[in-house]
Parts: C-alpha cells; structure tokens; sequence
C-alpha cells in the first residue's frame, strides 16, 4: 500500500477489493497514528467516512461513479474548501469557514476525490519550512528535528509519510517544489495559467500556481488531468484545453535536449548535492537525452525581484483581512484602532514583515526605483528562459541549495531562509512548468531533489522525462523506517 | 482686482448594465442591504475578478461619442486604501493607460459657445455604503451595505476649462444628455448614478498659470454643483483678499449649511500605492470592435438639434427643448409619423406634455398620453373638428387612458357642434333670450356680436364651431 499508485487504487476500489471506506480508514489510521508526530494535517474533514459510506453504496447498487471516486487527498490550507475551515495557516482566518469552494476544490469533488483534510503551510504561504504557520510545525518524516520545507510542508510531509496517496499545494517562489524536494516527493509547479486559482487564497497573484504532491510521476500526470483545465473564472487561466498528460507518459526522451545552466551550480553549492544532479544527467543520457551547457546570465537577481514584486502583490492582497467581515476581529477605541490591532495581533511576525516590505515598495515615491524596476528585471529573467528553450527542451538543476534544516535553524534569519529558494524563483518569475522529483539521498539519509523545468504549457515534455528518469531508479519508493508499519 | 474661476469636473456615471463589473450580481437599485453580494464582490479569500464585457461596450460607447482617443490596450489598477466598505481593501480602476485619452463637449453657456477638453475617460468599480445614524439596531455602530460594491462605474475627467458655475452646469447637463442618448448611464443624481466632484481654482483676469486648487466633494444634485462651485469660487477670492494664501485640500460641500468644509488637506492625502492588477490582463481593442460600436452610435443630440431645425422647420428653442432628451425627441418623431404638423406637435408637447412632465417628475412616456393621442388631437383640431379649448380639455380627460380619442370625444359629448339647423335653432333661442342686445345689435353696435357668439358657446358648452355661429348671427340678425 505504501507505493500503490492512483491507477491501482481506482483498480481496486473497481473491483470491490477493497471499499471506498476501508481506503479512508487506513489513512485515517495512519494519520491517527503518525501525524501526532508530524503534524502535517491542520484539519480533517469529518464527512469523509460518510462520503465514502456513500459511494460504496452507489457502487453496491451499480451507479455510475466519477473516475475517483473514493480516493483520498488532502489540500494545503490556503485552497477553499466549502464548509471546512480554509485557515492558510494564519490565526486571522483561524475559524473562517468558506461558503464556496474553489475551482479546483470542485473539480476534485466532480471527479469523486474524498478530500481529507487541509494540510499545514507557513503563514499565508509565507516561508520555506511550514515554521511561520500560526498552528504547528509540520515535521520532516525523514528526520522530526528537521524541516519539511515550505510553505506546502504539510502537504509534501504528509505525501511522503504516506498519510495520503496525494495532496495539493501551491508553489509561489519554490514552495511545491522545495518541500517536494526535502521531503522526497514529486511536486510539480504547473505553467502560471494551467490550473485555475479561483479560490487559491492569494500571496501573489502574478507567481502563484497550484500544483499536486504524488509518491509517483504517473500520479502526478493523472491528477493533472483533473485540475489542468480552463477556467472562465480565472482571467489568468489559459484557454488551451488539456494536454494529454497520461497518454505521452512514453518514458521514451531519446534526443531530448536537457540544459545545464552553469548559474544554477556555484562553487557554493555543496558537492553531495551537486554530485547527485550530475548522477542523475547521466541517468537521462543513458535513455538518450543530450545534455548542453546553457546560460541564464540574469539568474542571480532573480532572489532580489522576486522579494520586490511578491511583497508588493502580497501587500495588496492581504489588506481584506481587515477584521471588518469574516476572520478574526480584535477590539479598538476606534476604526482605525480596531484595524491596527487586528493586523498586529492576528498576522505573523514574516507576514507582517512581507506586507511592511511590500507596502514600502509601492509607495509614492518609491514605486519607481522599487517596483517598476524589478517589473524590468523580471522581463530579462524570462528572456533568459525563452532564449534557453530555443536550444533546449528542459532545464536541469538543484531544486534546493541544501536537503532539509533543523528547526529554528533559519528562523531567525530571514535573508537565509529566502535563499532557500534561490533555485526555484526564476521559474515563477517566468511562469513556466517545473516539477521536484526524488534523485537520491545525502549522508545524513535526507532526500535530495532533482527539479527539471519546462517552457509554457510544456507540462508533457516535462512529465515524460521525469517519467523516464524515475523509471529508472527506485529513490521514489524510499519511505522511512518508522512509517513503514501500516 | 478681478478674478477668474478655472474648474474641472471629474464625473462619474454609473453605467447602465445588468450585472457588475467583475462578478454576475446584479446592479438593481434599491434592494435589501446585501443582498446583491456574492464572494467575489465581497472580497472572499481567493476569490477573482472576470471584466463584464458590457462594462467596456458601454465605455466605448461614451468614449467614441465624447471625441475622445480609444487606446488599443488599457489595463486595470489597484488603488489601495483601507475602509470598511471596500471589502478586499483596494478598489480596481485604471490609472496608468485608461481606455480613453483626451476628447471634447461643445457646450453653450449665456449664448457662448465652448468646447471644454477631456483628460481622460477610465472604468473602476463602485465601493460599498457605509451607513452612521441613529435610525438603525444600534446607533452608536456603523453599518455597511455592499450591494453597490463591483457596480461599474465611468469616471469622465474634464481640462480646467471652465470658468464658471453655469458653464460647469451647461458641461454636466450636455454629458448627461449624451450618455443618456446612448443608453450607457441613467444619470441620476439623486440615485447617485451620476457624480460629480469638482477641481477649482482662481486667478487674475489674464493669467496664465493655475493658482492652487481645491477639490470639492458631495454634490449630489445640479443644484448643488452651482451652488457649491459659487460658494467656493466666492470663498476663495475672500480668502486671497484677506491676503490668504489658497491651502491646497479636499472639501466637502455640505448640502445643510449651503457652505464647503475642510475634509482633508495634502499632506493627509491618500498614498494610494497603485500598480496594475494581476488578477485582470489587459484590454485590448481591435479596430473592428471600434468601427462596430462606431456604427451601433446613435444620433446625438447637437446633430439631432440641427435636423429638427432643417427637417422640420423648427424654431432654434424648440429644437433645442425637444431634443434636449432623446426621449422628448423620440416622442415628437413618433407623434409626427401620425400627422404632419410639427410646430403643433412642437407647441403640444412643450406647453401641454412637458408640464405634466415636470408636474410628475416622470419620463415622456409615462405622462399619460401616447404619441398616437396626441396626433389624434391636433388632427380634430386642424380638421376644425373641435376648437382649441376643447382639444386642451380632451388633453386632461385623456391623461392616463388607453381609449382613443374618438371614443373619449363621443363619451364626453365633445365633438363640435357644425350642424348649421342645429346651431340655427340655438342662435335663435338666444336671441329671443336677449332682445334688448339684439335691439343695440341692429341699431349698430357690431361689436355686441361677441357677446352673442359667447352665449352660443355657453350654450352648447363650447361645443359649436365658433365660424360658424359667427357666421349664421350674422346671417340671422342681417
């Protein structure tokens, strides 16, 4: 059960070998079991036995029942959820219970998914080790003194101990991929327009993208088929109709050309991981890819325009929790005195330092050196990726300048925990795909991951040659020791 | 020393479509507080914006009629501020590249003609209502009512090119006429789907350069406007006479005390940390759109004026009074399909309809009388079928009735009376009534013939054909 796939699990719920509840059950055992531990779940939804209570029975009578039916996942909590707390793990949004469900939240529903629960993040999706949300510090399951990564750590944490097959998260500046990566997972960032964030509660709204955490590439590639759709609510959603994920799983990448950019490998990156990325190139030339050296020379501001663009957005879309309508509300003299209180108690120190930031960035006077010109820097981050893709079909690199951190190692240290994501920026900066997948592990047992990127709408491409890569090593199927009991 | 008012309007008009801007609430006024909200107007966590395409078809609309330049690509801004009601804590406009650039309104003003310049034209979203007072569950609270949230609006930005109260008002009543021309805003002040604020300024006679100006706020009807431009215009000139310098802020007319009041100065001015929003692409216009909403244009009212003049022979004032609303201008035509007498219709409908107009303070169509009644009047009239008086009682009886003409005259009794044995035999009742005036009559006084027509008429309740009783006195007495 450990390394079942979602295919397997639609098999056997098909053939009546094992029930929609039975399915539940076990997950619900392991994360009674496990989680008090890693802390991966903020909340589980307490229908989902009835749910699947129901779709058994319409599977007894004969119904006809939607492709998933009954398979269990788990969404990061900044995805709304209609009557189940939606908290983006802020003590602001604490009891905010959403009267709609998001596009994707529908989709999953329409398709027969059982949604479990909502799963941990930093703050707002604020972070890069799940430390910034208001309720728990989700833990690495590799290694509980360490980090999942973020801000999805609870939903990578939660994939990579098995509590459900998959889950959802959102990758703003590296953090699907990130905690993918430290968690030993496969976390793709979709193409900025491929999945609808109606009802993915903003961070950024120019770089933020959902994206699902699987044991599996194939998994990925079918869970793609059900949240990778055009939306008439999302203005920024693509008109281009689903790709055929599944059917160009073909694991066949002869003479597929894979990019090395030289910027991605400073003398700062440490050697075990820089050693595994050059392992697992070999691994792909030896299925026929061509590796080529690349150059993406405005890589290194990527971190700086980033912090600039995604603050100011940030700053701007948090200003609606404002105590006035939903949410947490603190008590004031006065208007102005009930706002203030309210931000100040109800948001986190990094959220608050990100809207400061942000505010600052926009401000009258200021907007010019700061915003306009990071808008600038962003326009040649992308021409570094559009240029590559004329001579490359994919980009191969470190996802994570290091495999998972202690906790409180970097808390206090925000510059050193921004570098985290040094390796997974440029990508949202350019709204391409990019996907996390598992290439080995360091001396300490820590996963490391290997992240490949893709051009607009390249998803396919990107899948295949995860695909390929993965079936021909075996790092996905590692679980830890101490999980491994079901 | 003589002074110069410099004003320039920013006005904005809600516009007329059936939903919001950015969600599928509807935009009815009047409706129970918050119940035309949805989680996209309301500011939900992860909710996002979809532009109502008809928002930019009614800009469009203004824009090419107002003269004014169609950008081929605008896009939408966050304005950001904090208040209560403005749920997701900025309100989307445009800043940078609006929809339309520059344009113009021919206006006249004590018979001067003007153009007065446009800036620009931009969409936004409405904000909420705040409601304070005591007439609520609990006084000393606020309330918010966010029906109007996401309701679009137009903001039209004029030049400082008026320099007066009247020309302010001959400008907003001009752009009034034309959106309500083309149907895009009902431009009703009271409702506050037409709003005004006003940048003004003075400066010697002559001079080139602005002088410092202020902002006034709160004018919510026509009246209001003049007068707080003239309260304004006279304080300022006060305050430089007294060797005051003009302080540069917001001022809020205040429609109790007939006097504008200190809201805001510069230094507390918003900064409003605007960029373009993220949530919205850009709007692009293609030239085929453009020629399409050129062509769907109606006539607008300066070249309606001048064909009422040419084609109908109008007098200049008339033109001007029926075509100063399409619909008065569409009732005239209609009324013309049914009988080709247009200074009549013209003196019909600017005498008799257009008081019950204003009496009502309803629309022409809903005055009482269709276009079809009022022709059938004028043409009994012009048939010599009945007198003039009569036609004006047949006007009061027929208000507010579906019948015809024909049946309400056959009803009443009203048709005129030329049967001239009919008329033979009251003549000579009356004269046997009045022997002693028929005597004077004969004896010369001619001029007692009126009063003779004048028992007739009394008789006959109006209802003779006044020639004709004219006639057969003659005729009886000669």
């Amino acid at each position: 059960m450990l390394n079942i796939k979602i295919k397997e699990l639609r098999q056997k719920l098909s053939d009546k070998d094992i029930s929609a509840v039975e399915l539940i059950k076990y997950y619900h055992n392991r994360i009674n079991r496990y989680d008090p531990e890693i802390k991966s779940f903020i909340s589980l939804n307490e229908t989902a036995l009835e749910e699947a209570s129901l779709i058994d029975q319409k599977r007894a009578k004969g119904d006809h029942l939607p492709p998933f039916a009954g398979i269990p996942i788990a969404l990061k909590d900044l995805i709304i959820t209609k009557n189940i707390p939606t908290t983006c793990g802020s003590k602001i949004l604490e009891h905010f219970i959403p009267p709609y469900d998001a596009t994707v939240t529908k989709h999953l529903k329409d398709a027969g998914f059982i949604i479990m629960g909502k799963l941990n993040m930093d703050e707002f999706a604020m972070g890069s080790s799940c430390e910034t949300s208001y309720f728990n510090k989700t833990r690495n399951p590799w290694d509980t003194n360490r980090v999942p990564g973020g801000s999805s750590g609870g939903s990578a944490a939660a994939v990579a101990a098995r509590l459900i097959p998959l889950s959802l998260g959102s990758d703003t500046g590296g953090s699907i991929r990130q905690p993918g990566a430290l968690c030993g997972v496969v976390g793709l960032k979709p193409t900025y327009g491929r999945v609808s964030r109606y009802g993915l509660v903003a961070f950024a709204s120019s770089l933020d993208q959902i994206g699902p955490f699987t044991t599996n590439v194939e998994d990925t590639a079918e869970i793609m088929t059900v949240i990778g759709k055009h939306d008439d609510k999302d203005s920024t959603s693509a008109k281009i109709d689903n790709d055929n994920y599944m059917s160009d799983l073909s694991g066949n990448i002869k003479g597929l050309k894979i990019g090395l950019p030289k910027e991605y490998f400073s003398e700062s990156l440490n050697d075990e991981l820089k050693n595994s990325i050059f392992d697992a190139l070999k691994i792909m030339e030896k299925c026929g890819a061509e590796i080529v050296d690349i150059d993406m020379p405005h890589t290194e501001y990527a971190v700086a325009v980033y912090y600039i663009i995604a603050t100011a957005e940030a700053s701007s879309n948090l200003a609606r929790y404002d105590g006035v309508k939903y949410g947490y509300r603190a008590d004031g003299k006065n208007l102005n005195d009930m706002y203030v209180h309210t931000k100040s108690s109800g948001f986190g120190e990094e959220v608050k330092r990100r809207i400061m930031l942000g505010t600052y960035a926009l401000s009258s006077g200021y907007y010019d050196a700061y915003y306009l010109k990071a808008q600038k820097v962003r326009t040649l981050i992308k021409n570094d990726f559009i240029s590559a893709f004329k001579k490359v079909d994919l980009i191969a690199t470190p996802t994570s300048p290091t495999t998972a951190f202690k906790l409180g190692e970097k808390l206090k240290d925000p510059l050193q925990m921004y570098l985290n994501d040094i390796y997974t920026i440029p990508l949202n900066l350019y709204g391409g795909c990019g996907i996390s997948i598992p290439c080995g592990f360091d001396k300490k047992m820590l996963p490391l991951g290997l992240q490949l990127l893709g051009g607009y709408f390249e998803e396919s491409k990107l899948l295949n040659c995860a695909y390929a890569f993965e079936r021909a090593t075996d790092w996905h199927t590692k679980v830890p020791d101490w999980l491994e009991k079901e | 020393m003589e002074y110069e008012a410099v004003i320039g309007l920013e006005v904005h008009a809600q516009l007329a479509t059936k939903t919001k801007i950015f969600c599928s609430c509807p935009t009815k006024f009047g409706a129970d507080a918050n119940t035309q909200t949805c989680p996209v107007c309301i500011g939900m966590p992860g909710v996002l914006p979809v532009l109502n395409k008809n928002v930019v078809i009614n800009t469009l609309k203004a824009g090419l009629a107002l003269n004014s330049e169609v950008q081929v690509r605008s896009i939408f801004a966050r304005k950001n501020y904090f208040y209560p009601d403005l749920p997701k804590g900025y309100q989307i406009s445009q800043y940078e590249l609006p929809i339309f650039l520059g344009g113009y309104i021919d206006i006249e003003s004590e018979g001067e003609k003007k153009k007065i310049r446009l800036t620009r034209i931009h969409m936004e979203e409405d904000a909420g209502k705040s409601i304070h007072g005591a007439n609520l569950n609990d006084p000393a609270s606020s309330y918010v009512d966010l029906n109007r949230t996401g309701v679009p609006l137009m903001e039209i930005v004029s030049e400082p090119d008026m320099n007066s109260s009247d020309e302010a008002k001959a400008y907003l009543s001009k752009l009034k006429t034309i959106l309500q021309y083309l149907k895009v805003s009902d431009c009703n002040m009271e409702e506050g789907s037409l709003r005004c604020d006003a940048n003004i300024s003075i400066r010697s006679k002559g001079e080139k350069t602005l002088g410092v100006k202020t902002e006034v706020k709160n004018m919510n009807s026509f009246k209001n406007v003049g007068k707080a431009l003239d309260y304004e215009i006279e304080r300022q000139i006060k305050c430089v006479g007294r060797g005051e310098r003009i302080v540069q802020e917001t001022r809020l007319w205040d429609t109790e005390k007939n006097i504008t009041l200190s809201m805001r100065s510069k230094e507390e001015a918003h900064d409003y940390r605007y960029f373009p929003d993220p949530d919205l692409v850009p709007i692009v216009i293609d030239k085929a759109w453009i020629e399409e909403i050129k062509n769907s244009l109606p006539e607008l009212p300066d070249a309606k004026k001048e064909r009422f003049i040419t084609k109908y022979s109008l007098p200049i004032y008339d033109s001007e009074v029926l075509t100063a609303s399409k619909e008065y201008a569409d009732f005239f035509e209609e009324t013309f399909t049914y009988i080709n007498s247009p200074k009549s219709i013209s003196n019909w409908i600017m005498s008799e309809v257009l008081r019950i107009v204003n009496e009502k303070g309803c629309s022409i169509y809903k005055a009482g009388i269709s276009p079809e009644q009022l022709a059938d009047i004028i043409k009994l009239i012009k048939n010599g079928k009945i007198s003039g008086k009569i036609g004006k009682q047949l006007f009061q009886e027929i208000l507010g009735s579906d019948k015809k003409v024909e049946e309400i005259i056959k009803e009443k009794g009203l048709i005129q009376i030329s049967d001239s044995s009919e008329l033979e035999q009251i003549i000579s009742d009356v004269i046997q009534k009045h022997p002693l005036e028929v005597e004077r009559y004969r004896n010369g006084e001619k001029k007692l013939t009126g009063f003779l027509v004048g028992q007739v008429m009394k008789a006959t309740k109006g209802k003779a054909n006044p020639k004709m009783v004219n006639q057969l006195i003659s005729k009886c007495l000669g």
